[in-house]
């Protein structure tokens, strides 16, 4: 049975990883190598690392990141913010990467999700959405959920799979930073209308919530970045308590030995 | 040397990282001659079978890995490469594989809570002990990224399964011939330990197959 995977998201600016409360008082907190190499030792199934930086400097700096990450880190991870072409994506897989996330730029031009697909298979092609409750129904919005589409986001999942996407990033702007668990009814409408995995990102605050995304919400992987940042809890934490609960997750290889080539 | 396959297709970035970050001497070549120079080979691979065993054959690469497999050469095949040493694969166009070891490969079947590609990490079970997972822990979990599988779990040369949705082959070895369909380069601290172990191998006495 594949393991549920807990995911860390690093905020990478200018080739720094910046941690943030809600987008106040972001600051340095050192190099994204060292923090995904920490993140690997803690035992994190995946890594993201996200772009908050829409500079051309930022971008080169970017690459590099991508690339000295790839060069230490040996776990899939994830590298999006800003992409808007194919030939970025290229650029992003040969450095080490091993999917890229879309967010804005898949709703602007849906058939870059198409085209990226094609050409990198769809495993390497992640659709990040952002969603929030309006009414009735949830809205996707981009821009950093600055943005409102229009679009309804149970159709925009159906549609990005159809595209080509080989896996969904779930962002629920509601619950996103408030730490009082993931939105777990669009979390479970999208995970079990479609045939890709679904990351669920925004809410996590205690155990109970990650085991409530992965088990009521039917996730198949959690994602969660101050959380971890600041200690709040560790990685190994989580997976202890959703080992307990019966939930499979991916232990972390006991002996030390096998670390310490 | 390592040679790692360059036949176009996919990153191979990764297992050379990999590889590097060990200390082990590798590179990436298209070139038949540095395949057949080579202490050891490894076929990595990312896209679909028919396309990369014509890019194989189309750069003269075939002769010189089924070389390798009958002079005792330690040879790895990562997902792909796995998949291209059995006869053929039920992905697109009928084409055959290097058939180096008997069967050909099935695409796993999507169900409720069994979604296709499988992907992530999942645990691998032992049928005997094998000296390219000496070191490991008992049950390790390792990363997938794969829609077609090896199914015959009894087959001699069966040396790791896993399961999702149904049991599968995750690794087989015959002599010095040996292959993972889970990724070692992407898998953590027990993926380098895989990678390390192979990478201290030495040639094999007598040929894969006997």
């Amino acid at each position: 049975m594949v393991c549920k995977r807990i995911i860390p998201c690093l905020d990478i600016r200018g080739g720094r990883v910046v941690k943030g409360v809600r987008f106040q008082e972001i600051r340095d907190a050192g190099d994204p190598v060292e923090a995904a190499a920490r993140y690997d030792k803690a035992g994190a199934d995946e890594l993201v690392l996200l772009d908050i930086d829409a500079s051309y400097e930022g971008r080169l700096a970017m690459l590099d990141v991508v690339e000295r990450v790839a060069s230490q880190v040996f776990i899939p991870f994830t590298v999006g913010g800003g992409i808007t072409q194919v030939e970025q994506i290229r650029e992003i897989l040969l450095r080490g990467a091993d999917k890229v996330s879309l967010n804005s730029s898949a709703v602007a031009n849906p058939a870059l999700v198409a085209e990226a697909a094609g050409r990198f298979g769809s495993q390497c092609i992640v659709a990040a959405i952002d969603v929030k409750r309006v009414g009735d129904h949830w809205e996707v919005f981009v821009k950093g959920g600055k943005q409102p589409t229009g679009l309804e986001a149970i159709a925009w999942a159906h549609k990005v799979v159809e595209l080509g996407c080989g896996e969904i990033l779930l962002t629920s702007m509601d619950t996103d930073g408030v730490q009082q668990g993931f939105d777990l009814p669009i979390l479970k409408a999208i995970a079990t209308s479609v045939p890709v995995p679904v990351i669920a990102s925004g809410g996590a605050g205690t155990l109970r919530h990650f085991a409530d995304a992965l088990t009521e919400g039917e996730a198949d992987a959690a994602l969660a970045a101050s959380l971890f940042h600041f200690g709040q809890l560790t990685i190994g934490e989580v997976k202890d308590y959703l080992a307990a609960q019966g939930i499979p997750v991916r232990r972390l290889p006991e002996a030390d030995g096998v670390r310490q080539l | 040397m390592i040679a790692i396959t360059d036949y176009g297709m996919g990153n191979l970035g990764s297992v050379k990282k990999a590889l590097d970050y060990l200390g082990a001497p590798c590179q990436i070549t298209k070139d038949p001659q540095l395949i057949r120079q080579a202490s050891h080979v490894i076929l990595p691979g990312v896209g679909a079978f028919a396309d990369a065993m014509d890019e194989l054959e189309r750069r003269g690469l075939v002769g010189p890995l089924e070389e390798a497999a009958n002079q005792g050469k330690p040879l790895l095949g990562i997902c792909l490469g796995m998949q291209m040493l059995f006869e053929g694969s039920d992905e697109g166009e009928p084409r055959r594989g290097l058939a180096l070891l008997p069967g050909r490969l099935e695409a796993l079947t999507p169900r409720q809570g069994v979604k296709v590609p499988h992907m992530g990490w999942n645990r691998l079970t032992f049928p005997r002990p094998h000296p390219l997972f000496e070191g490991l822990p008992a049950e390790p979990e390792v990363y997938f990224v794969h829609t077609y599988a090896f199914m015959d779990t009894q087959a001699p040369f069966a040396a790791a399964l896993s399961d999702h949705g149904a049991p599968f082959v995750a690794a087989v070895a015959r002599g010095n011939l040996m292959a993972t369909q889970f990724h070692p380069e992407k898998s953590g601290a027990v993926g380098l330990k895989i990678l390390a172990n192979f990478a201290a191998m030495g040639k094999k006495e007598g040929v894969y197959g006997l």
